[in-house]
């Protein structure tokens, strides 16, 4: 069996770790195997159905009361003694905040080593076989987890969803006991949540801006342009982040984060190395830049030789354009 | 506090990788090695808790004899102790090997330390899992990926960013943290600090010493294959003015490309 976490944020199921389940199942039916989800703490409202339709027939819910908030030694706790009730042969996690806080930690309580933020998960002579970019992509490196239970995490925004949506997911309740003492650090709150930015890394579309923004008030324009784009975050170069006009939170690159998002738009970044490494999964890419011989022009499908104060307001009314 | 910090020597990030397919190993002529970055941060932090708390920082690196110089970089930006684990085996991007001998390590020679840092990852192998499983092997809280960090006796909060937000954990010490960008802004060495660290001696501790049977060491993780990722061909340069290009555009990204 291949145990999918499901990482509850808000309140709500993240849509990557639907992705990891869906993963797990066709990875699981590639070894003739079940693929079930674990869900820790607090299950939100219509979770069975939308669990189930993401592919698991089966949710183990654990719980107790220490389980409401989110702390690493907690659930790498409860987490470990499903994977020993059970037996399970992987455990696959999103390679978002929370599964990569969590999910070493589960392995080191199980003995075993682990692949982090993988792009592929395939199956060949009866094993799995994990694909994870090193280097921030600048090299692709396969492996196996000989020593079993195999825990990984998935990146964000690679794994497709099933089209084929599934029944209702059986909950089966496991009631966790937690030694005294055994979590000694928890969440105390979340700061800074608007509810409505979306993570740079979880964006469909990244609207990014390098040194030539000029300063703030350039990535100001950029804002304008992700408000107008369905689930769009602003990414930026580390010479923008580094000049403080806008927060780490948004470099993108070997020094910030790993972007694979449906579209990236490059405005006025020249296209370093360290910068392309960690836009390079991006399905579709747009560069904007004055200098025609920016070496961000070699990685995009479609460029504009061009100043981008002219091009983001004439693109801004051509999206508005389009949804009239 | 007694503060130790964990750093990593690896390849300059505007390196351009090359690879040996043979030994599914990336090729380290040619390449500038320098301290990972996030580990500065993690330096810094520690040089910082020193000068307002007292105390002791030891930087402390698993790797290759040429850690060695790495390790000298810390001692001039001013940590007071420094040790090499001499490592032989060539990078494994196995998470749990480096993580069981550092924990042995943590066991056999810093068992008091009251702070354990990281960089949220190293460059390169690009984890982030040796934190959180140091932690667990020695049955420590952790907060990872850390832009601030406050410490108020054996109390500690830590901001760590998640997704358009920052998570604010609370812990207790002895802890494990790693560091993100953002915690602080990491000094530079200085003339004076690099010519006290040239006086220090560095001590070398091996496997065996930290009690670590061959097995123990072996990696975990089977590499099948190292490749370099696809290469990209240049698209399409969309000619016209500003708006005319816009235009055409938002036509290809809706129409060809199926993007918007």
């Amino acid at each position: 069996m291949i145990l999918c976490f499901i990482e509850i944020r808000d309140g709500k199921i993240k849509k990557s770790s639907l992705e990891t389940l869906a993963a797990g199942r066709r990875a699981a039916e590639a070894l003739g195997l079940p693929a079930e989800a674990v869900l820790v703490g607090t299950a939100p409202e219509g979770a069975a159905a939308e669990i189930g339709a993401a592919g698991a027939a089966k949710i183990h819910h654990l719980q107790n009361p220490l389980l409401a908030d989110y702390s690493s030694q907690g659930f790498a706790l409860a987490v470990e003694g499903l994977v020993r009730k059970t037996a399970a042969q992987a455990v696959f996690f999103p390679a978002t905040a929370m599964g990569r806080d969590l999910a070493p930690r589960l392995a080191a309580r199980l003995g075993v080593s682990l692949a982090s933020d993988c792009t592929a998960v395939s199956v060949s002579g009866g094993r799995l076989v994990f694909t994870r970019p090193i280097f921030a992509g600048k090299a692709i490196l396969t492996l196996a987890l000989p020593a079993g239970p195999a825990i990984a995490t998935l990146r964000p925004n690679v794994f497709p969803l099933d089209a084929e949506p599934g029944p209702e997911a059986e909950v089966v309740p496991h009631a966790v006991a937690i030694p005294e003492g055994a979590v000694a650090g928890k969440v105390a709150e979340i700061l800074g949540e608007s509810g409505a930015a979306i993570d740079v890394a979880e964006a469909d579309i990244v609207v990014a801006g390098g040194r030539a923004m000029k300063g703030p008030e350039g990535f100001a324009r950029l804002s304008e342009l992700a408000a107008v784009l369905p689930r769009a975050a602003v990414g930026a170069s580390r010479t923008a982040v580094d000049a403080g006009w806008i927060g780490h939170s948004h470099q993108v690159g070997q020094t910030g984060k790993t972007v694979s998002p449906n579209l990236y738009f490059a405005f006025g970044i020249s296209g370093a190395i360290q910068h392309l490494a960690g836009m390079s999964s991006s399905k579709v890419v747009v560069a904007v830049n004055k200098d025609p011989e920016a070496p961000i022009f070699k990685v995009a499908d479609y460029g504009i030789v061009a100043d981008l104060f002219q091009v983001v307001p004439a693109l801004i009314a051509e999206i508005k354009a389009l949804g009239s | 506090m007694n503060i130790l910090v964990f750093i990593k020597r690896v390849p300059d990030t505007e390196s351009r990788i090359r690879i040996d397919r043979e030994a599914k190993s990336i090729v380290e002529e040619g390449l500038n090695f320098v301290l990972s970055p996030y580990d500065e941060y993690a330096l810094e932090e520690a040089l910082r808790l020193r000068e307002a708390k007292g105390g002791k920082v030891t930087a402390v690196s698993f790797g290759p004899d040429e850690a060695l110089s790495t390790l000298r970089k810390a001692l001039a930006m001013g940590a007071d102790e420094a040790v090499l684990i001499k490592d032989d085996l060539r990078e494994a991007y196995d998470p749990l090997r480096i993580a069981r001998v550092l924990a042995a390590f943590v066991r056999a020679r810093q068992a008091d330390a009251d702070l354990i840092l990281f960089g949220r990852m190293s460059v390169g192998s690009d984890n982030a899992a040796v934190p959180p499983m140091v932690a667990e092997m020695l049955g420590l809280p952790q907060a990872t990926v850390v832009t601030k960090l406050e410490i108020g006796g054996q109390e500690a909060a830590a901001c760590r960013e998640i997704e358009g937000a920052l998570e604010k954990v609370a812990f207790r010490l002895p802890a494990v943290v790693s560091a993100q960008k953002g915690l602080n802004e990491p000094r530079y060495e200085t003339l004076k600090g690099i010519m006290a660290a040239k006086k220090k001696t560095v001590p070398v501790v091996t496997l065996a010493e930290l009690g670590l049977s061959g097995e123990e060491a072996v990696p975990r993780v089977e590499i099948l294959g190292l490749e370099l990722p696809a290469s990209k061909q240049a698209g399409k340069i969309l000619p016209g003015t500003a708006e005319e290009a816009a235009r055409e555009l938002v036509r290809l990204l809706r129409n060809e490309a199926k993007a918007l």
